[in-house]
């Protein structure tokens, strides 16, 4: 590994070594500190080759699993989309689905990926030959709303509660654990369903299915915007009140084992108020764990939330995967396929930023 | 006479992103049967380094460690050789046993590795070894370690280190994770073994009083490099280098304390 | 100083108190090591009550799985076409459906078809997670980083559209795809826990002792790390297993998963398919109740190794509660002293902050 060049610069070297001497004689307890932020190249460095490669890995799974398949369906899929395709939309769907047996491997490889580069996805049969771009990009906001706000408002919740009942260990919150988590092993589709039974069908207090009234069109009006509200209140309940549970618990525990360090009891030693041991002290550093699990567990997110729109006929990605099986729609499916891994990618990133900025160890930690 | 030489060794870690760390510099003693040397330092002197080349867990970056004279080979026939002749006793009592595992198992398997002795005798073996300890075999050999005492468990590690019949033993810091009341008990059985067995011991330690009761030779040892070597009493008693009289002036001693408020009472009454 | 004789150290010395303990032969010699006392011991980690109660609930659906046909009045799929969508009765204990099916033998049918393939999925994905996690923690360098990279990739990728893409492509895919597809997705997470504990295993004094005694790599993996692993992998197997059920239901619902395997997913496709909402509650309603039935008793159990393995989680609760009945407040600002004669109420009182 090279040496840092911008580091003997500067004047905290060790007096054993000479100017630009990047040999340091002595200890582990000897090395110098350097001082400052840094900005830590290596972890975000590290960080983009993996989502790098994920994403690579994600586009060559795309490319083998058709061909790796036996080719009924997609024979079946081509036979049924004759004579509505252009030469172009044809030739891009044979690329996808490795039709060409006369072109190389290999070949067929860098032509997908030029494909995918030039935002080509393919069309998709089951909603009019509309490029699968179109139909992704019309679906793509309602999912990102709906999950992107329901899971924030079901991590705040579930940390809070958590950090809560950590503090108060063996209270009568305490009994909160074994609920939520009851509830967090409740299918996600299942509360969905029981959800509008009862709430929708029964006492009427919310709309029982999509994203706003049938026949209205869009617009930036408060007549629309409430409708928006109102819809997506039944699907985002369920979502919270089922993922809830997950975060309780990881918080309680985390809360747990701070509790126990030292420096908890110096706070409280030192007469701080109990407040701000909890928010400030305790639950800051309980809640570094939880972002982690947090990007790790989107996957699931992401998955829990396709099968509510099912439920809730909400006009999103999921919706659109689902009519997409149905109608064996194999190019839309992989194009969401694709649109799903980006996204999920970009929210790692997102909190892999957040917990650089949050924890004071990954900025100092370079050697 | 088994013989370890280390020779102008020099070890030197390359740290990611910022420079080079050199642990050893150019560090050289020779470690004979029947005697005992102490190694002396403060902790990151590179003491756990030696151990750990020594152990064969990390290469030399320059020089070389000889055994008998020859280099240590990397594998084969020559290698198993060299870790039957050459064994250590960690520091931690509880990290140093598997947890999982009996007493039995522990001071088995050196046996059956090193066929040291005939399949049907490694049962006998085992007992032998634990009273050479000091243990009582019946009540210890099915017990797992967390039911054991600290002292009691090192005292396993040093059965177990004792069961290939090594001529050399390492001993990295053997009781400094024991309580101090018992301290004096293991060290003096590892005295008596050295003796009775006629082994060369190595003895890690920070510790300059220890190391002065137990070693003929003590080594110091400062950022990675040998500042004063010699006869134990010697190093203690007159010490050469400015560090060795630092490390000595630390350790509290009760007889000079006594002696320097004996001279000012006299000195007062006058 | 002088180094006693060994014949001194044999009497027990007054400031030696241990080396008595060693010599005495008075000590009760340690019960043999039976099978049956070193099975009892690794299943320590299953005797507290919430494993209990969480292994009894998988029990009763197991022995449901295994006696299906003599728990079950019907076939699940005979049809009763003069009693369709009846509520619950002595006939039929959970109703019928839209074609006189009843619902409570499809129930004890489907319980088959979700612990088969739950099983099976685990099972499979713990192995892979196995062999992959402890290989990667006991590796060092660019092997076990890439190991470690392949198990984020699959971690981070979104495992239900994966599984409904790969699903899709089979016509009627046998049991065992269907359990390999479930498995695919779930096998990193605990790939990646076992390469954690792995590798913190890996640097514990026994182990180098174990190779500086010159044993051989696979004892080392097997005999020594695998024993101290068992608590990790039988929490990811817990775990992985509630996922695969998730899954697999899941699937069945969207309809993804062909219905010629019957589980309580299937039961909800055509709950949902026939319009039984919001009405025929005793149709769509068991189904659900049941896996997360399913789901509470595989909690309880992985609860019960969290607390095994992690004895601060026990033990915490219980300290407050003991100090709260002696009315002091782990919270307190200030430290109440206890005398032995008043009962400590000075100082949880006193709950100001100064300095």
């Amino acid at each position: 590994m090279s040496a840092d060049t911008s580091a003997p610069a500067t004047g905290a070297a060790p007096a054993e070594a000479a100017p630009g001497d990047p040999t340091l004689v002595g200890t582990t307890a000897t090395r110098a500190e350097r001082g400052g932020i840094r900005v830590p190249w290596r972890f975000i460095g590290g960080r983009a080759a993996f989502y790098l490669f994920t994403a690579w890995a994600a586009i060559t799974i795309n490319f083998f699993i058709p061909r790796l398949m036996k080719g009924d369906a997609v024979d079946a899929y081509m036979a049924r989309s004759q004579g509505q395709l252009t030469p172009d939309a044809e030739k891009a769907l044979r690329l996808m689905f490795g039709l060409d047996h006369s072109v190389p491997l290999w070949q067929q490889y860098l032509d997908y990926w030029g494909m995918l580069l030039r935002g080509d996805l393919g069309v998709s049969i089951s909603t009019g030959m509309a490029p699968v771009g179109d139909a992704i990009a019309a679906a793509l906001p309602w999912t990102l709303g709906l999950v992107g706000f329901a899971t924030i408002v079901s991590f705040l919740i579930g940390t809070s509660l958590g950090a809560v009942i950590g503090w108060r260990r063996g209270g009568r919150l305490d009994v909160l654990v074994p609920v939520t988590t009851f509830l967090g092993t409740i299918p996600y589709f299942w509360l969905g369903l029981i959800f509008i039974a009862v709430f929708a069908s029964v006492l009427g207090w919310f709309p029982a299915g999509h994203a706003y009234e049938v026949g209205v069109d869009p617009g930036w009006n408060a007549d629309f915007i409430g409708q928006v509200v109102s819809h997506a209140a039944l699907p985002v309940i369920t979502i919270v009140i089922a993922s809830l549970g997950g975060w309780v618990l990881g918080m309680r525990n985390m809360m747990l084992t701070v509790l126990d360090e030292d420096y908890i009891t110096v706070a409280q030693a030192k007469g701080m108020p109990n407040r701000r041991v909890l928010w400030r002290y305790a639950a800051r550093n309980a809640v570094l764990p939880q972002i982690q699990s947090f990007a790790l567990s989107l996957g699931f997110i992401v998955g829990g939330t396709i099968v509510m729109e099912m439920v809730f006929s909400y006009p999103g990605i999921g919706l659109l995967l689902l009519s997409a099986t149905n109608a064996k729609d194999y190019a839309l499916m992989q194009g969401i396929f694709l649109v799903l891994v980006m996204a999920v990618l970009v929210a790692n990133i997102i909190a892999d930023i957040a917990y650089a900025i949050l924890d004071p160890r990954t900025r100092q930690t370079e050697a | 006479m088994t013989t370890l030489e280390f020779r102008d060794v020099t070890k030197i870690y390359n740290l990611r992103g910022s420079g080079q760390l050199k642990a050893l510099d150019e560090v050289s003693f020779t470690l004979s049967s029947h005697q005992t040397i102490g190694l002396v330092g403060q902790s990151g002197s590179g003491k756990s380094t030696i151990a750990k080349i020594l152990t064969q867990l990390e290469t030399p970056t320059r020089g070389e460690v000889l055994l008998d004279g020859a280099p240590i080979p990397r594998r084969g026939k020559g290698l198993r050789r060299y870790r039957q002749q050459l064994r250590m006793v960690f520091q931690d009592p509880f990290a140093s046993l598997n947890p999982y595992h009996s007493i039995r198992h522990h001071v088995e398997r050196p046996l059956r590795l090193d066929h040291v002795v005939p399949r049907d005798e490694v049962d006998a073996e085992v007992r032998r070894l634990l009273e050479r300890v000091r243990l009582d075999p019946d009540a210890v050999m099915e017990r797992r370690p967390h039911e054991l005492s600290g002292g009691q468990r090192q005292r396993v590690a040093i059965a177990r280190a004792l069961a290939s019949r090594p001529a050399l033993l390492v001993a990295d810091e053997p009781v400094s994770m024991l309580d101090v009341s018992i301290r004096l008990g293991v060290l003096n059985l590892l005295a008596d073994l050295q003796r009775e067995e006629g082994l060369g011991v190595l003895y890690i330690t920070h510790d300059l009083a220890t190391a002065r009761h137990f070693s003929d030779e003590i080594l110091v040892l400062n950022q990675g490099r040998v500042v004063e070597s010699g006869p134990a009493d010697d190093v203690i008693l007159h010490p050469q280098d400015p560090y060795t009289r630092e490390l000595r002036a630390a350790s509290p001693d009760p007889e000079e304390f006594f002696r320097r408020r004996a001279a000012q009472t006299t000195g007062g009454a006058r | 100083m002088t180094i006693p004789a060994p014949h001194e150290i044999a009497q027990p010395a007054a400031g030696a108190p241990e080396t008595a303990a060693l010599l005495t032969a008075g000590s009760r010699p340690a019960p043999a090591r039976t099978f049956r006392s070193q099975l009892r011991a690794s299943l320590a980690m299953f005797g507290n009550r919430k494993s209990a109660a969480g292994l009894i609930i998988l029990g009763v659906f197991v022995l449901l799985a295994v006696f299906a046909p003599w728990i079950a009045p019907y076939s699940p799929t005979a049809q009763h076409l003069d009693a369709t969508l009846q509520p619950p009765s002595w006939q039929h204990l959970l109703g019928t459906t839209h074609i006189g099916e009843d619902v409570f033998s499809q129930l004890v049918y489907g319980t088959r078809g979700v612990l088969v393939v739950g099983f099976l999925a685990t099972i499979m994905a713990t192995v892979v997670a196995i062999v992959v996690g402890v290989t990667a923690g006991y590796l060092r360098g660019w092997r076990s980083e890439s190991l470690s990279a392949l198990s984020n990739v699959f971690l981070v990728l979104p495992g239900l559209p994966l599984m409904i893409i790969i699903a899709s492509q089979f016509q009627d895919p046998p049991l065992w795809v269907i359990a390999a597809v479930l498995g695919l997705t779930g096998w990193a997470w605990g790939a990646r826990v076992l390469r954690a504990q792995t590798m913190s295993l890996r640097n514990r004094d026994f182990v180098q002792a174990a190779r500086a005694n010159g044993e051989p790599l696979h004892r080392i993996i097997l005999v020594e790390m695998l024993p101290n692993l068992m608590a990790i992998i039988a929490s990811s197997f817990v775990g992985t297993m509630t996922a695969a059920v998730l899954g697999l239901t899941t699937l069945a619902f969207i309809g993804v998963i062909p219905v010629s395997n019957l589980n309580w997913g299937t039961i909800l496709f055509w709950a949902q398919q026939n319009s039984a909402f919001p009405d025929y509650w005793w149709w769509y309603v068991p189904a659900g109740l049941c896996i997360a039935l399913l789901g509470v008793a595989l909690a309880l159990i992985n609860f019960g190794i969290d607390e095994y393995v992690n004895p601060r989680l026990r033990s915490a609760g219980e300290r407050a509660r003991a100090l709260r009945k002696r009315g002091i407040d782990q919270n307190a600002a200030v430290t109440a002293v206890r005398t032995d004669s008043s009962p400590a109420t000075t100082g949880s009182h006193t709950e100001s902050t100064t300095a």
